[in-house]
């Protein structure tokens, strides 16, 4: 009885999880004249995903995602780890207010701060540049990995930094010759979380650029207009582009995607 | 080694929050070039603004409404992945999904879902009339769905985490002690997932008063503005209207009410935190 109560919450729990996504996979390789049906389709066909690359820049709409994911990703581990490691190992006078600044920065509204970075953007000739996402995307994840980071490198033994110290090497060389190899799963975790946010990220991304080749993703699939309906099948598509690699990636690094979204929040 | 982080945070996370402040004491439209300073007579405005006032009301329902829905139904999702079965890593991977799908291509997904004519939603519940995101009423709970549908992976994970905190002894012991499997759900799983739930709470709770993505590709605030939250009036005002002075000052209104969220949840938690250590 107990047992079949699981089973069924599993079987729930799955389907409406999974469900929706599973839906929108079916409708991308619908032909567009099932479109409008609600059963299985007939055949499988891929015209809605040569469809979304048609006549729109798509291709080009990838690659800047993938810029500046990857760079965002890049400058954020650089500037996140190092100020990581010092916050973990080093006493400095305010420690405290750092780590304070960066949980008060993760809880900002990003509404509160487009309109005077949208200025700033404007004054330097930046808008409608990825930089200008690169930029506020390194800033707001910046909390993440300070909290994530921080964790790792205090879980490091001290000794450890010690001895390096007492071998002669600077704070500087024991950071990277011997801390940075061992905080690797910590980064990686990290890594993937930045990555994501900056893959999903929206309001700066619609704000900042008006450009339909320099936008990103989200932006380019929330203006997929057609030019009398919307294309449902081809926004399927380009939806199931943008988010498979995410779901396979998700899939792959589960554990260590969990344990760092719960490392700041449970211990916290 | 902390400098480039400083920088980073004071000049694009602290500066313009300040600088939001600025401009919201000043009239400034962006197409007339025009800066006066007006001191808080936006603040004035706004007191008086009824769309304001829906704004800031449709917010809070949207929040407390889907924070709620998602506790209960993450703590439902935590147990069942608390228990031991075979495939269960599969399972915690499936329920990830929605999470790792950006919001906007969730909003998308769902958009389609609740098509008026075929979408899946319509068909499945009863009263096929209802047109779901034109319908006001209806597309504020919509909203609400999507978020749900979205971040309850998310709190269910994290109470996840703190169920298996809770040592296995105790229930053993409950158990001999003739304490039912719902007795024992009251009386040890939520007590001493308390601060588990506090903490979610903070999460959800800030995330959803920001809310923007998921209802703004999905109704834009429609229909008759009953699914505009803040931010969302915020946006249109600043970059459709390009009244930046106004715009501003709806921001700041967002950013207090979510620091204020947090220093009350902060505060609550604090307060718990000493009772225990006592």
């Amino acid at each position: 009885m107990k047992k079949a109560a699981l089973w069924f919450g599993l079987v729930a729990a799955i389907t409406f999880c999974a469900g929706p996504f599973v839906w929108q996979m079916i409708t991308s390789i619908r032909p567009e004249s099932e479109l409008t049906s609600l059963g299985m389709p007939s055949t499988m066909t891929f015209e809605s995903y040569t469809g979304a690359f048609h006549g729109r820049p798509f291709g080009q709409v990838i690659i800047n995602s993938v810029l500046v994911a990857v760079i965002t990703t890049v400058f954020c581990l650089a500037v996140g780890a190092s100020a990581a490691f010092a916050l973990a190992k080093l006493d400095f006078r305010g420690r405290k207010v750092l780590l304070f600044a960066s949980l008060a920065v993760s809880m900002f509204p990003p509404i509160a701060t487009v309109s005077p970075l949208y200025l700033i953007i404007r004054n330097v000739g930046l808008l409608d540049n990825l930089t200008s996402l690169i930029i506020p995307y390194t800033t707001f994840a910046l909390p993440l990995t300070l909290w994530i980071l921080t964790g790792f490198f205090e879980d490091i033994p001290d000794e450890l930094y010690r001895a390096a110290r007492v071998d002669g090497c600077t704070p500087f060389q024991a950071f990277v010759k011997v801390l940075l190899p061992l905080a690797a799963p910590g980064l990686a975790t990290t890594a993937i979380l930045v990555f994501i946010f900056s893959w999903n990220e929206f309001l700066y991304a619609l704000t900042f650029i008006s450009t339909p080749e320099k936008r990103t993703i989200p932006v380019a699939i929330s203006l997929f207009a057609g030019e009398h309906k919307e294309p449902w099948g081809e926004i399927a598509a380009a939806s199931v582009i943008a988010t498979l690699p995410l779901i396979v990636v998700t899939m792959f690094f589960q554990r260590k995607i969990v344990a760092g979204l719960t490392a700041g929040a449970v211990k916290g | 080694m902390v400098l480039p982080a400083v920088v980073i945070l004071v000049v694009v996370a602290f500066y313009p929050i300040l600088a939001t402040m600025w401009l919201s004491m000043h009239r400034m439209i962006l197409v007339f070039h025009e800066e006066t300073f007006v001191g808080l007579g936006n603040y004035g405005f706004l007191l008086s603004d009824p769309r304001f006032w829906s704004a800031l009301s449709n917010t809070a329902y949207f929040a407390a409404v889907a924070v709620a829905i998602e506790l209960v139904l993450g703590l439902g999702f935590a147990l069942i992945l608390n228990a031991a079965f075979p495939g269960r890593s599969l399972l915690r991977a499936a329920i990830l999904v929605p999470w790792a799908i950006p919001t906007v291509v969730s909003a998308k997904l769902w958009a389609w879902l609740f098509n008026p004519e075929y979408g899946l939603v319509t068909h499945l519940l009863p009263g096929h009339d209802v047109n779901w995101l034109g319908m006001p009423g209806y597309a504020m709970h919509a909203a609400i769905l999507v978020d749900v549908w979205k971040t309850t992976p998310f709190v269910a994970l994290l109470l996840l985490a703190g169920l298996q905190t809770i040592p296995q002894d105790i229930y053993k012991a409950a158990q001999v002690d003739g304490a039912g499997t719902i007795r024992q759900f009251f009386s040890i799983t939520l007590p001493l997932l308390r601060n588990t739930i506090v903490v979610t709470l903070i999460f959800r709770t800030l995330d959803a008063s920001r809310v923007f993505d998921a209802v703004y590709v999905l109704t834009e605030g429609g229909p008759a503005n009953t699914t505009e939250t803040l931010s969302i009036y915020a946006y249109k005002t600043l970059m459709r209207v390009g009244d930046f002075g106004y715009g501003s000052t709806l921001s700041v209104v967002t950013f207090l009410c979510v620091m204020g969220i947090s220093v009350a949840y902060l505060k609550v938690l604090g307060v718990e935190r000493g009772k225990g250590a006592r």
